[in-house]
């Protein structure tokens, strides 16, 4: 646990936290995109270079654009003048306690069946290429069926949605 | 001294780096890199804009700037003048932190997308392995700042051109990442300096470069597509448009803040056109083998500025789009090309060596071309052109 870890960690932390008690829509979807920054320099921390890009390609790149637009699309990014607090306020901090307990039983179980003071693994960007193509090739090309007839579904829909309109 | 000519950026690091103890070298040696970057690409951004206005003056028979310095050759500098001294208003109503924060992140990240290009031979920054990803991650970030500064804007234009922005920037994102696919999958490396090394072969005289090849070809053409459409140039202009939106998301901004925006967007340029150099033509090998001999860097910068008057070419000729076609033609011609692009790379990979594979993949590419371009005109219904008021 060196020095960056902490400052990083703080800064994650922040952006999350800021996220959930910032009172307009968009600064909150911002401060979690720091967030999801934050998560990303810890992977590169570790010295996770895919993991790392691939968070800052897909979640900034892309889901926090996501959440963004639904959040112009949806409705205004004013705050309701009635609070942002929902009447079940008490089930819902029930519920995140429990995630929380359960999330960090399990974190924290994972640690103690590994052997303590374990050198960093170097897992370079080549090994992932050659264990996606080798041994989870399978579950690899599933995946990838399930989103290119995703992406041809999405063209078909914006065809077909043409040529009922004329 | 061919070679030292070649190296001659390399030397002079090592040649500075050789004055401090060994301790403080390799961050002297970083540190040295990034003033390089830093410098050099805003001087290019000037050369790019003096450029652009000469040559689109040139294609609009007008003379372009033609008053500061011998030729309006010092035109950048006064701009950069004038920019620098004018006013910065922020709007009344606008959300002060996020309008400021914008261009300045949107600047870090343009920047930071040229640490992985290489620039000549042992020239880059950061040799990684996941190079191209890297890129794609910055250029994918900036998405996020023309959001920040049109909504904090507070202005309707402002507003509507980051929608248009990043609704633009998302489709051809898809088939931007899936035309660079090709290339990794050829090489087997998202590593630039790999891919690079993988070109820089030469067969009778002529290099092994991919856009000689029909995959490699029709890839180029997709990506150039998908650039100009992620650098917002015309004819992919809508979220500036002039016309409707003023100056689309950067409208409420002025002075220095709105110089940063004009700078990430011919920054962004370069970088794209870098990148293209890297995965399609070559990097910064020779274009033959008997000129092997001419320093690398010159390549790479040449190339990346053959790519830069091929964009003002573009922006000179072609009309901006509707947003409705900007879309349709992401999503029912772009992208399913850059898709089977992807298909006929790999028959190009199973085929082996031969011509078989040369006809075979070429005519895949060019019958789904035609095939394509007719289905889509005939859905769009063009009949003969009919004019209402110029007869």
């Amino acid at each position: 646990m060196t020095i960056v870890f902490y400052v990083i960690a703080a800064i994650t932390v922040a952006g999350a936290l800021a996220a959930m008690l910032l009172k307009n829509t968009v600064h909150c979807a911002l401060a979690l995109t720091v967030a999801f920054a934050g998560l990303a320099i810890q992977f590169l921390e570790l010295d996770a270079q895919f993991a790392g890009f691939a968070q800052i390609l897909v979640y900034i790149g892309a889901v926090a654009i996501l959440v963004v637009f639904a959040i112009l699309l949806t409705r205004g990014s004013e705050t309701p003048k009635e609070g942002v607090f929902s009447k079940t306020w008490l089930a819902g901090l029930a519920i995140a306690a429990m995630v929380f307990a359960v999330l960090s039983w399990a974190v924290l179980n994972s640690t103690s069946s590994l052997p303590g003071d374990s050198p960093k693994p170097t897992v370079s960007v080549l090994e992932i290429g050659n264990a996606l193509m080798g041994r989870y090739v399978l579950p690899l090309e599933i995946v990838a069926v399930l989103l290119t007839s995703a992406l041809i579904g999405a063209v078909i829909v914006a065809k077909h949605e043409k040529g009922s309109a004329k | 001294m061919i070679k030292n000519a070649d190296q001659i950026f390399v030397l002079l690091q090592h040649w500075i780096m050789s004055f401090f103890p060994s301790v403080l070298q390799p961050i002297v040696g970083v540190l040295l890199a990034v003033v390089t970057i830093i410098c050099v690409f805003p001087a290019l951004f000037a050369i790019a804009v003096l450029l652009e206005r000469k040559g689109l003056g040139r294609m609009q028979n007008r003379f372009g700037p033609n008053r500061v310095g011998p030729l309006g050759i010092l035109q950048p500098v006064a701009d950069g003048l004038k920019s620098l001294t004018k006013e910065d208003i922020v709007p009344t109503s606008a959300d002060a932190v996020v309008h400021f924060l914008a261009p300045v992140f949107l600047v870090v990240v343009v920047f930071m997308g040229y640490a992985v290009l290489p620039m000549g031979r042992n020239m880059t920054l950061v040799n990684m392995d996941a190079g191209l990803l890297f890129f794609f991650a910055m250029g994918a970030s900036t998405e996020l700042s023309v959001f920040m500064a049109g909504w904090s804007s507070r202005n309707k234009y402002s507003l509507l051109g980051a929608m248009r922005a990043v609704a633009q920037m998302i489709s051809y994102e898809v088939p931007l990442l899936l035309s660079s696919l090709v290339v990794v999958m050829m090489t087997g490396s998202m590593n630039l300096g790999r891919i690079v090394d993988a070109q820089n072969q030469y067969s009778w005289g002529l290099p092994h470069w991919y856009i000689f090849t029909p995959w490699g070809f029709a890839a180029f053409l997709l990506y150039a597509i998908a650039t100009t459409a992620e650098s917002n140039r015309s004819p992919f202009d809508l979220p500036e448009g002039e016309s409707e939106l003023v100056a689309g998301y950067f409208t409420e901004y002025s002075g220095f803040k709105f110089a940063l925006f004009f700078l990430g967007e011919y920054v962004g340029m370069l970088s794209v056109s870098g990148l293209g150099t890297t995965l399609f033509l070559g990097g910064w090998s020779a274009p033959f083998s008997f000129l092997t001999w001419v320093p690398s860097w010159i390549w790479f910068f040449g190339k990346v500025m053959m790519s830069i008057c091929v964009f003002i070419w573009l922006r000179g000729t072609l009309p901006r789009m509707r947003q409705d076609q900007l879309m349709n033609f992401a999503w029912k011609f772009v992208l399913p090309l850059s898709l089977l692009n992807v298909f006929v790379a790999a028959l190009w990979r199973f085929l082996g060596d031969g011509w078989a594979r040369w006809g075979v993949c070429s005519a895949i590419l060019l019958v789904a071309y035609f095939v394509m371009a007719k289905v889509g005109m005939k859905s769009e219904h063009f009949g003969p052109r009919s004019y209402r008021y110029a007869e």
